[in-house]
């Protein structure tokens, strides 16, 4: 029942994403899947996570991109199953002693059984023209020898650590009901292009938008413009960011990253500046601030600019708009009793209540379902740290501890990881990752400066 | 330097020129057949037996006369004038958009400068110091820019003449972590766009 259910999932999801592909030919190059029928759940002992090795994939054939995309594709996923830490991975340099499988389907499970893996990784690699490659692999069980999942890749040669994300999302689904972030991104502002502003101020460093994956490799720049730009926030269709740039009044763009396209949804002038973007759950709507009736207010707008509404009145700065997963809700900062502060308020302006009481606390994000919290960060010293308040219970759990100051909190699209800026370390400021529990810490960038992650769906 | 390396050079080529005929440039060592001398003149026959008159010693051309560069025309940009710009920043206390007496003070002259030059066009830009959130930071530049342009206005400046913007915490006057810093950081910056 549950493996027919999958398989109709899964012609539905195929068949979705060829009308998708069909609609819109712009789309980041999707990998074509097939997958063989075989169900069966890797870790036989009760309440330990299972131990999963990923040797190098088979190259087929001689040329010598095919064997790098072999090595990249087996580290990349083991990076990627290693990082939502449901398996324990077994470190790659103990795999000296085993020996190379001889086929997709003949491996040596016996060593791998002693070398302590319950489950390996099989995988080959093999151009299928200059352009275009596959990548077959199995989930093979040590202990019953059977593969308990098998699917086989067909795409551009461009990419190859998206073949590695997208093993690694599907394994995560298949053997642990996880939704795995690996195809995920995220998107940042950054001055490593060192350029400076074109402008009547000199000695002003420009900061544009950027994108990566969720492991901080294939970067992409987004803007150009040579000015300031901030606070990119992806649409939940994961096709769009919007962010405020300094044209030289602060506005909000929206650009379709896939299509080239820049949108000016509320259409700000010198008088009537929007800054800080958030978009809606359902991707209809904007949330922002704006400076239109005179001071720092949240307003709601339709998408395309249409509808406006304001969404507080308070002589204090009312700033840093996030959507809570269904949109009822909206969590900002507020300065009205002094130092800033979280609150809630509802979409429809009304049922206000506050919800941090620490010294000065700044820069919400609502978690993703089924989490039900709040990341902010929070003075804590000289800087600030990461804090989650968890909106069912009011209690506070802290996430860094003083190294550097530590800001502008994003989570993955499963909610079990935060991104945030930190100066910790080299002092530069450097896009972070961590585990929602306050492990598993990792930096995704390195050149320049970095802050304000925004981590697509 | 470079203009006396050039007309040196120069030099030893019209040097090199004048003597060519004769005795062949230094410059080109490659053997030439010699050439017969032209026969001598029909007229001046008489003239002929007298010893031909020695070639006349090399002369160096006289140096070129150095000629005055045209003066350029004094202007200053945009950017020059507002390097030394005689708007003075407005400061401000921490986490606060309060204008204090001092903050008035500067907006009065200020004001008096506009009033003077009555075609300049500004944009107050909005700073903060290096605490807080970066985004929280948006919303007090702001606060600070317009409260700053209000003051302006209040004082018989044009509004049509003012733009404001805020930078946050983005481009501090000074960058250090200390008591001293953050004051000079948080401020209304006025910059002269339009004259």
């Amino acid at each position: 029942m549950i493996s027919r259910f999958r398989i109709l999932f899964l012609i539905s999801i195929f068949a979705s994403a060829v009308f998708l592909a069909a609609q819109q030919p712009d789309v980041p190059s999707e990998l074509e899947r097939r997958q063989s029928g075989v169900d069966l759940i890797i870790g036989d002992r009760i309440g330990a996570q299972p131990r999963i090795a990923v040797p190098d994939c088979l190259a087929l054939g001689p040329e010598p991109e095919v064997a790098a995309a072999a090595e990249t594709i087996a580290e990349v996923l083991w990076d990627d199953l290693d990082f939502e830490r449901e398996f324990r991975m077994v470190v790659r340099d103990t795999y000296d002693s085993i020996p190379t499988a001889r086929s997709l389907i003949d491996l040596p499970l016996d060593d791998w059984r002693e070398l302590g893996a319950d489950g390996v990784v099989s995988c080959s690699v093999e151009w299928i023209s200059n352009s275009r490659m596959r990548v077959t692999a199995r989930l093979f069980n040590v202990r019953s020898r059977a593969s308990s999942f098998g699917v086989e890749y067909s795409g551009a040669t461009t990419n190859v650590r998206t073949y590695a994300h997208q093993l690694s999302d599907e394994i995560h689904r298949h053997q642990r009901g996880l939704r795995g972030v690996a195809r995920s991104k995220i998107a940042y502002i950054s001055d490593r292009d060192s350029e400076s502003v074109l402008g009547l101020v000199e000695d002003r460093s420009t900061k544009e938008v950027y994108f990566a994956d969720y492991d901080g490799a294939n970067v992409k720049r987004v803007t150009i413009s040579r000015t300031l730009n901030n606070n990119p926030a992806w649409s939940p269709d994961g096709r769009a960011i919007a962010y405020t740039a300094w044209r030289p009044f602060m506005d909000i763009l929206v650009s379709h990253v896939y299509q080239g396209r820049l949108e000016s949804p509320v259409e700000g002038n010198s008088d009537t500046q929007n800054w800080l973007p958030a978009w809606s759950p359902d991707g209809s709507q904007l949330a922002f601030t704006s400076n239109r009736d005179g001071q720092p207010e949240l307003y709601i707008a339709n998408g395309d600019g249409s509808g406006i509404m304001r969404l507080t009145n308070h002589p204090g700065i009312d700033t840093s708009p996030t959507w809570s997963p269904q949109g009822h809700q909206l969590a900002f900062v507020s300065d009205r009793t002094g130092a800033p502060q979280v609150y809630v308020i509802g979409a429809d302006g009304t049922g206000l209540r506050r919800i941090t009481f620490e010294s000065h606390c700044d820069r919400p994000t609502w978690s993703p379902a089924p989490y039900n919290e709040i990341a902010y960060s929070s003075q804590t010293g000289a800087g600030h740290d990461i804090k989650v308040v968890d909106l069912a219970t009011n209690e506070v759990r802290q996430l860094t501890y003083g190294l550097g100051t530590n800001e502008s909190p994003s989570y993955s699209p499963n909610g079990r990881h935060v991104a945030f800026s930190s100066t910790r370390g080299a002092g530069n400021k450097q896009i972070w990752v961590i585990g929602r529990d306050g492990r598993g810490l990792r930096r995704i960038t390195g050149v320049g400066n970095n802050e304000m992650p925004s981590w697509s769906p | 330097m470079g203009r006396s390396e050039v007309s040196c050079r120069i030099r030893i080529q019209v040097v090199c020129l004048a003597s060519a005929v004769a005795i062949g440039c230094a410059g080109n060592p490659a053997p030439v057949e010699p050439e017969l001398p032209p026969p001598p003149p029909e007229g001046n026959q008489a003239v002929s037996t007298s010893p031909p008159a020695p070639p006349p010693p090399p002369v160096s051309p006289p140096s070129p006369p150095i000629i005055e560069e045209e003066n350029p025309i004094s202007t200053r940009s945009l950017q020059e004038l507002n390097r030394e710009s005689p708007l003075e920043p407005v400061f401000f206390d921490y986490d606060s958009s309060d204008l204090s007496p001092r903050g008035q003070i500067i907006i009065q002259a200020n004001a008096d400068i506009l009033s003077e030059h009555s075609t300049w066009v500004i944009t107050i830009e909005g700073h903060c110091d290096q605490r807080g959130s970066p985004e929280y930071n948006l919303g007090l530049g702001e606060r600070r820019a317009l409260v700053t342009e209000e003051y302006l206005i209040a004082l018989g400046i044009d509004s049509a003449r003012i733009n404001t913007v805020s930078y946050g915490k983005e481009f501090p006057f000074d960058p250090e972590d200390t008591e001293e810093a953050h004051s000079r950081n948080r401020r209304a910056h006025f910059v002269i766009t339009g004259r």
